[in-house]
C-alpha cells in the first residue's frame, strides 16, 4: 500500500459523488455561458469558496476552446492544470528539528486527536515528542491529551484545569529544552477566531515560544475541519492575521466532505497544506499530496 | 468573507440597485437578480441544490407581481426572498417534546466536533432552569476523556451524569433510564460519541441506543460552519434515526450558517436550539425569521431589542426618554449608557446584530471583534475621573482640568478631547432627532 493510498481511498467517495455533480457539466453541448455557469456550481458545491470558483472560471475561459465540450477529458485536464498553476507559487511545508508546533483553531475540528496522531507519527521517524497542554478551557481536554500522549508513549506537560495556558507553553519549553526533544506540539484551545480577546490569548502563547526558544523552528499549524464551508477562508484569514500561519492541518477527509476551500488557501493565501487526517486511528494521518488532492477531487 | 457585513446583503443590494424603474418585474431583471441570490446563498453555505430550488420557488413568485406602491421593485424582492426563506425554514420555533411516560429521553447525536457534549450540557441547564430534574447520561465510550468532559460540564450545570465507563453504550443508556426511574428523574439527556454519518457500525449502534430506550426527541446537532456537505450528513442520520430535530452549535461565529437551510430542506425537521457561545447558558430558542435575516444579511434586530430590554430596566429608559426631550443629557447620562453597553454584550455583540445596511455605512471595514472594547472602559475611567460639575458642563474643561484627569484616569488628554467630541456629536444627534430631522432606527 502506497503512503497515501488512504487519503485517494477517502476521496474516492468523495469523487463518485462530484461525479454525479459534474455530470449536469457535461450534460452541456457547448462551451458557453451555460457550461461555465453550471461547472462554477459543481466547483463550489465542493466547497471551494466562491470567490475563488469563480476565478478558476475565468482562466479556464481563456484557455479553453469554444465549441464541444464532449471531450470530457479534456476539460478535466484543463481544470487540473489551471488547479496546479494557481497553487504553484505557495511555500512548501518543510520542519527543521527542533521544532515547536502551535495547532490552532476554531471549536471541534479535531486538533487534539490530530496532535495524538502526530505525536505517534514524529515518534515512528525516530523523534522525541513532548505535548503540551495548553487548552487549559474546556472540560477534560488535558485528560483527552493524556491518554492521546499514554497511546503513543510520549511526555505531557500539563497544569490544571483554567491554569493561565501561557504558563503551560513556558514549563513545556523547559522541559524540552532540557529534555533535548526535537518536536514540541501544543493543544490550544478550540476558538472563534471572531473573539479578539481569546486571539490575544493565542499571541501572547505565540511570544513566549519565540522568546524562549528562539533557536526552535515555530510552526503555527491551523487545523480545518472538511466539512466547513465557506467559513474556512475567514478562519484562515483570521488566524494568519493574529499569528502568522505556516500551515494547514485538514481533518475528517474520511467522511464525505471535500474539503475544496483548502486549495484558495493555498492559491490565494499561500498557506500550505501540512497533513491530512483520514481516519479515526493512531496512524490515520498523512503528508499532504496537492496533485493526489486535486486528482481526487475531480 | 469576514466582514460581518459584507456577503449576502450586499450582493443583493447590488442586484437591486440594478432593478430601479418601477412597475412589474420583468423576467430579464428576475433572472439577473436570482443568479446573484443562488451565488449568494451558495456563499453563506447553502447546499447548491436547495439554493437552487429555492431560487426556482422565488422566481416564480416574483415574475410578473406588480410592484406595490409602497415599495420599490428592490424592497419587493427583497421581501419575498426573505418570506419565502422565513417559510423554508419553519415558521415558528417549537418547543422540546415531553413524553407521556417520565423520564423524557433525549438523545444527541451528530458527527465528531459538532459540540454535542457541550450542548448536552447546555440542555441540561436550560431544562433544569425551566424547572425539569434533568440526568445526564455518558454514551460516548470511544473519545478518550469524553465521559470525564460530561462530567466537568454537569458539575458546571448542577446536573447529576450517569455512567459506567466503557461499557457498552446500549446498556449504559438503559440503565440510566431505569436510574432515572428511580430516583425520580424527568428527563434523561444522552449524549452519544460522534461519528461518520457513513460509519455503518457506529450508525448501527445509535439504532441499537435509540431502539432500547425509545427517545422522545432525537437532536441532530449541526455545526452551523458546516458547507455543502451537510445535506448528506443530515440525510443519513435521519433516514437511519427518524431525528425529532436539529440543533445549530457555534452560531457565534462570523459564518452565515445557510447549512441550517439545507439541513431544513432535506429532513423537514424544525431546528430547536441555537447554541450562541461557550458558556452554559449560552442556549437560544431557535427563530426561523431571524435566521432568515442573519443568511440575508439583514442582521438581527429582534434579538437586539430584547437584550436591550434586558439590560435598561424601564426606569432607565425612561430618565432616558425626559433627559432627551429635554436636552439635559450630561457626561453622567452618557456613563450610564457605556454601562447599559456593556451590559448588551459589549459593541461587538450589538453590531453583529445590526442589519446590514445599517452597519455598512457606519462601520464599513470593521470586523466585529475588532471593536476596542477596552476603549469604553477608558471612556468610563476618564468620566469617573471628571467633578460633578465637569460631568455637566464639559465646556469648562480646560488643559490644566484635562491634565488632571489624564493623570487620575490614566489616559491621554487626547482621549478625553475624542470623548468630549464624541459627547458634543451624540448631543447634536439629539437635538436633530427631537427637532424631527431624523428618525431614530429603532426606537
Amino acid at each position: 500500500m502506497g503512503i497515501f493510498s488512504k487519503l485517494a481511498s477517502s476521496l474516492k467517495k468523495t469523487k463518485d459523488k462530484i461525479a454525479d455533480t459534474f455530470s449536469r457539466v457535461f450534460s452541456i453541448d457547448r462551451i458557453g455561458e451555460e457550461f461555465y455557469d453550471e461547472l462554477l456550481d459543481a466547483l463550489i458545491s465542493s466547497d471551494l469558496s466562491v470567490n475563488f470558483a469563480m476565478d478558476i472560471v475565468d482562466e479556464l475561459r481563456e484557455k479553453m476552446i469554444e465549441g464541444s465540450v464532449k471531450d470530457k477529458d479534456y476539460v478535466i485536464k484543463s481544470l487540473k492544470e489551471t488547479l496546479l498553476t494557481m497553487c504553484e507559487d505557495a511555500p512548501e511545508f518543510s520542519i527543521e528539528y527542533p521544532t515547536v508546533i502551535m495547532m490552532v483553531g476554531v471549536n471541534g475540528v479535531g486538533k487534539t486527536t490530530t496532535i495524538g496522531k502526530l505525536a505517534n507519527y514524529f515518534k515512528e521517524m525516530g523523534k522525541s515528542v513532548t505535548l503540551c497542554a495548553a487548552d487549559t478551557f474546556r472540560a477534560a481536554a488535558s485528560d483527552q491529551l493524556t491518554e492521546w500522549a499514554n497511546r503513543s508513549d510520549v511526555r505531557i506537560i500539563k497544569h490544571a484545569e483554567g491554569a493561565d495556558p501561557s504558563a503551560v507553553v513556558f514549563d513545556a519549553i523547559s522541559s524540552a529544552k532540557a529534555k533535548c526533544t526535537d518536536v514540541l506540539i501544543i493543544d490550544t484551545a478550540g476558538r472563534l477566531h471572531v473573539k479578539a480577546n481569546l486571539m490575544e490569548e493565542l499571541k501572547k502563547m505565540g511570544r513566549v515560544v519565540g522568546r524562549e526558544y528562539p533557536s526552535a523552528q515555530f510552526l503555527k499549524l491551523i487545523v480545518l475541519d472538511a466539512t466547513t464551508g465557506q467559513n474556512a477562508s475567514s478562519q484562515v484569514e483570521t488566524f494568519d492575521e493574529a499569528i502568522g500561519l505556516d500551515g494547514i492541518v485538514l481533518t475528517k477527509l474520511d467522511g464525505t466532505a471535500k474539503g475544496g476551500f483548502v486549495l484558495s488557501m493555498i492559491a490565494e493565501k499561500g498557506v500550505p497544506v501540512a497533513y491530512a487526517g483520514v481516519g479515526e486511528k493512531l496512524g490515520d494521518i498523512e503528508e499532504f499530496d496537492l496533485e493526489e488532492f486535486v486528482d481526487g477531487l475531480f | 468573507m469576514a466582514n460581518v457585513f459584507s456577503g449576502l446583503s450586499e450582493k443583493l443590494n447590488h442586484v437591486f440597485t440594478k432593478l430601479t424603474k418601477r412597475g412589474t418585474l420583468t423576467e430579464l431583471e428576475i433572472k439577473q437578480a436570482m443568479r446573484e441570490i443562488r451565488i449568494a446563498l451558495l456563499e453563506a453555505d447553502v447546499n447548491l441544490l436547495v439554493a437552487k430550488d429555492f431560487v426556482n420557488r422565488v422566481s416564480e413568485k416574483a415574475l410578473g407581481q406588480a410592484v406595490l406602491k409602497s415599495l420599490s421593485p428592490t424592497q419587493q424582492v427583497i421581501k419575498i426572498v426573505s418570506d419565502e426563506l422565513t417559510e423554508l425554514m419553519g415558521s415558528t420555533n417549537s418547543k422540546l417534546l415531553v413524553s407521556s411516560e417520565l423520564p423524557t429521553v433525549i438523545m444527541m447525536c451528530g458527527l465528531q466536533g459538532a459540540g454535542k457534549t457541550t450542548l448536552s450540557g447546555k440542555l441540561a441547564l436550560h431544562l433544569k432552569k425551566s424547572g425539569k430534574k434533568p440526568l445526564l447520561c455518558a454514551c460516548d465510550i470511544y473519545r478518550p476523556a469524553a465521559i470525564n468532559q460530561l462530567k466537568v460540564v454537569g458539575t458546571q450545570a448542577g446536573v447529576e451524569v450517569y455512567e459506567e465507563g466503557t461499557k457498552n453504550p446500549v446498556t449504559i443508556a438503559k440503565n440510566a433510564v431505569k436510574y432515572a426511574k428511580q430516583y425520580g428523574f424527568d428527563t434523561v439527556i444522552v449524549d452519544t460519541a460522534g461519528r461518520l454519518h457513513i460509519d455503518e457500525e457506529l450508525m448501527q449502534e445509535l439504532i441499537d441506543i435509540s431502539n432500547a430506550v425509545k427517545p422522545t426527541e432525537i437532536l441532530l446537532t449541526v455545526d452551523s460552519m458546516t458547507g455543502q456537505d451537510a445535506v448528506n450528513v443530515a440525510k443519513s442520520f435521519n433516514e437511519k434515526l427518524e431525528i425529532t430535530g436539529c440543533v445549530l452549535t457555534k452560531l457565534d461565529g462570523d459564518t452565515r450558517g445557510g447549512a441550517c437551510l439545507s439541513v431544513k430542506a432535506v429532513t423537514g425537521k424544525p431546528i430547536k436550539f441555537a447554541s450562541v457561545g461557550e458558556k452554559l447558558q449560552d442556549l437560544e430558542p431557535f427563530f426561523p425569521d431571524r435566521m432568515a435575516k442573519r443568511i440575508l444579511g439583514m442582521g438581527d434586530v429582534m434579538s437586539l431589542i430584547e437584550k436591550a430590554q434586558e439590560a435598561i430596566t424601564e426606569e432607565d429608559a425612561k430618565k432616558f426618554e425626559k433627559k432627551f426631550k429635554e436636552n439635559t443629557f450630561t457626561l453622567d447620562d452618557f456613563l450610564s449608557q457605556f454601562d447599559m453597553i456593556k451590559k448588551m454584550g459589549g459593541v461587538g455583540d450589538i453590531m453583529n446584530m445590526l442589519p446590514g445596511n445599517m452597519g455598512m455605512g457606519k462601520f464599513k471595514g470593521v470586523k466585529a471583534g475588532e471593536i476596542d472594547e477596552g476603549k469604553i472602559e477608558r471612556n468610563k475611567a476618564i468620566i469617573c475621573s471628571m467633578t460633578k460639575k465637569e460631568r455637566k458642563d464639559p465646556s469648562i474643561l480646560n488643559y490644566s482640568r484635562k491634565m488632571r484627569i489624564a493623570k487620575g484616569s490614566g489616559t491621554t488628554v487626547q482621549e478625553i478631547n475624542q470623548l468630549v467630541k464624541q459627547f458634543d456629536q451624540t448631543k447634536m444627534l439629539m437635538k436633530q432627532f427631537k427637532n424631527g430631522k431624523k428618525r431614530l432606527p429603532f426606537m
